[in-house]
């Protein structure tokens, strides 16, 4: 937020697009979601993740900038931007993924119930029982669809009963009616939709309190896209949930915050613009939110 | 309005000349078709000059019986069973050993200049002329260890040869493996052992077979080691451990084409029919075991 002088204002430069609507009512197809979705306000919930002074850098690269954030529990929270302005990479520093990128570095804390998950005597393996992440493109185990929702439970020393869980979390993951009858059989012999709600009930078996999802529905078609919202909108009861998104139709359906990154003039990603996703899709803070929202950059 | 040949309808400013680019890649085909049919008449020449003298000596007796100096008596028990004891324990050594070695230059050394300066010199191995294997086994495994001319020496001598091939196919092998699988198992709270054990390694294991088996192809058929390392050239009895002394096929076929009688040059041709035998089976086993795997784990 503090880069706001130094960010070239690109709603102007782009202003080549028809600009027939005025501004009082630029976001209509996105607004009448809008109104009909839930979308309670959700900062009446208290903070479960709280991201202060996040900076990475890749080598030499400064990938993400200064970027202050609170995700507020049992919510959703949807990360939108144009490419390469550092969305997926603060979602993968709240599950210390980047550690597996040898040249990354991350500073700055990010509060997890009263414990910075960036300190170094934080364990990264435990960060992520309890910090669930859902990747872009699905990516089950070739193993069977029981033993992918059962593997990670069992490495980290689950001692219930093994079919009452994987057919608990096939079941939030809505998937239980379609692959009860064949448990055993390859989780790579799914379609692709269903390939993604076994890596969601994948990541609900470790318990965790946070799912994160990058681009869950990218690779998907539009059914399939519905009922991963869908399935998103019914777990956020139980879980929060941070999802990436390149679709802001998706961000306006799903989430109740919106967290808008950009790109500074040194190709910094920097945190625009945070606040409820009604707020930000109808009456934006940010003349580059309003730029991007409305599809005249990105 | 366009024709197969390309000649109707050309747009201003393009030369298509499809029918000249149709023929260039027609030329290309029959070169490489042509290198592809020059190395297959070789091999079927190859084979012939064995199997035309050789065929009429096969028999049981061959594989039953131990070396005698009476061609009709002679066999190759001892070095059937030599061969087995020598590639048996190279590959168990250079699996544990080779894999072991790529596990940890993929998955846990940092890539730096050393690793890569390592990495070079390992496949650089892979060109040493095998001799040169044999001498620092007999050094190193006859004289210091003082494991004799035995199966043990012998069999480690031929492991530190095919050591390199393994760790280079199973590095390969393991690279292969993609980035989705392990983030995959590290997202749902696995340590890096977990994710190697449980799903780089299952997803790596064909790879890393198919190194195995080149190792043990090349491993059955080497000769100038085990002549250094003291592999005797008669011996009247089957290995019984690691220390007992050994023969193998290809001193064995050597050694029958250095005698002056007419016989022995068919029996060693008899005999190479066998080795071939032995490899095959030997492969075919490991291409099964490999299949099984690739069956069981595809992404």
């Amino acid at each position: 937020m503090s880069a706001h002088a130094t960010v070239r204002n690109d709603t102007q430069e782009t202003g080549s697009r028809p600009q027939g609507t005025p501004s009082q009512a630029p976001f209509s197809g996105i607004a009448r979601d809008l109104v009909s979705g839930p979308h309670p306000d959700p900062m009446e919930h208290e903070v479960i993740l709280d991201i202060r002074e996040l900076n990475v850098h890749y080598g030499d690269f400064h990938a993400v900038k200064d970027v202050s954030l609170a995700v507020p529990q049992s919510s959703i929270t949807a990360f939108i931007g144009p490419s390469g302005c550092g969305k997926s990479t603060v979602l993968r520093c709240i599950n210390r993924m980047n550690d597996l990128v040898p040249s990354a570095r991350v500073d700055g804390t990010i509060e997890y119930q009263g414990q910075d998950l960036n300190s170094r005597n934080v364990d990264p393996v435990e960060v992520r029982r309890h910090i669930g992440m859902v990747f872009q493109r699905p990516n089950p185990f070739p193993k069977s669809i029981y033993q992918n929702v059962a593997w990670g439970a069992r490495i980290n020393g689950y001692k219930g009963n093994m079919d009452d869980l994987v057919e608990r979390c096939l079941t939030r993951a809505a998937l239980w009616d379609e692959v009860k009858d064949k448990l055993k059989e390859s989780g790579l012999s799914l379609s692709g939709g269903q390939q993604q709600r076994l890596c969601i009930a994948r990541a609900l078996a470790t318990e965790p309190d946070v799912l994160l999802l990058d681009e869950p529905a990218s690779a998907l078609d539009p059914i399939s896209t519905l009922k991963i919202e869908e399935l998103l909108r019914e777990l956020q009861a139980d879980y929060t949930i941070v999802i990436v998104t390149h679709n802001m139709q998706q961000a306006a359906r799903v989430s109740d915050q919106t967290v808008f990154f950009s790109l500074n003039d040194d190709r910094q990603g920097v945190l625009v613009e945070a606040g409820p996703t009604q707020k930000i899709f109808t009456n934006p803070g940010d003349s580059r939110t309003e730029g991007y929202i409305t599809g005249r950059f990105g | 309005m366009i024709s197969h040949t390309g000649k109707a309808a050309t747009v201003a400013g393009y030369e298509p000349r499809v029918a000249s680019r149709r023929i260039t890649g027609h030329i290309w085909k029959w070169v490489f078709f042509s290198s592809t049919a020059l190395g297959i008449v070789l091999l079927i020449m190859l084979l012939w000059s064995v199997f035309e003298p050789g065929v009429g000596w096969l028999s049981w007796h061959l594989v039953r019986d131990m070396p005698s100096r009476v061609p009709e008596k002679a066999g190759m028990n001892s070095a059937i069973w030599g061969s087995i004891w020598i590639v048996g324990t190279s590959g168990v050594v250079s699996f544990i050993l080779g894999l072991g070695t790529a596990i940890y230059l993929e998955e846990y050394a940092s890539q730096n200049r050393w690793t890569n300066i390592l990495q070079t010199n390992i496949a650089n191995l892979a060109g040493v002329p095998s001799i040169v294997y044999g001498l620092l086994g007999l050094v190193v495994f006859v004289d210091w260890m003082h494991a004799g001319r035995s199966v043990l020496a012998g069999g480690l001598t031929m492991a530190l040869l095919t050591m390199p091939i393994v760790v280079v196919s199973s590095r390969e092998a393991i690279r292969a493996v993609p980035l989705s699988l392990r983030q995959a198992a590290y997202g749902v709270g696995a340590t890096k052992w977990q994710a190697i054990r449980h799903h780089v390694l299952p997803a790596a294991f064909p790879g890393i077979m198919t190194g195995i088996i080149l190792a043990m192809s090349r491993a059955i058929g080497e000769t100038a080691p085990l002549l250094a390392v003291g592999g005797a050239s008669q011996v009247l009895f089957n290995p019984t451990g690691p220390l007992s002394s050994f023969m193998v096929m290809p001193l064995q076929i050597y050694n029958w084409t250095g005698r002056p009688q007419a016989a022995f040059e068919h029996l060693a041709a008899a005999a190479i029919i066998i080795l071939m035998v032995v490899l095959l089976v030997m492969n075919s086993l490991a291409i099964a075991l490999r299949e099984y795997f690739s069956r069981k784990n595809r992404w």
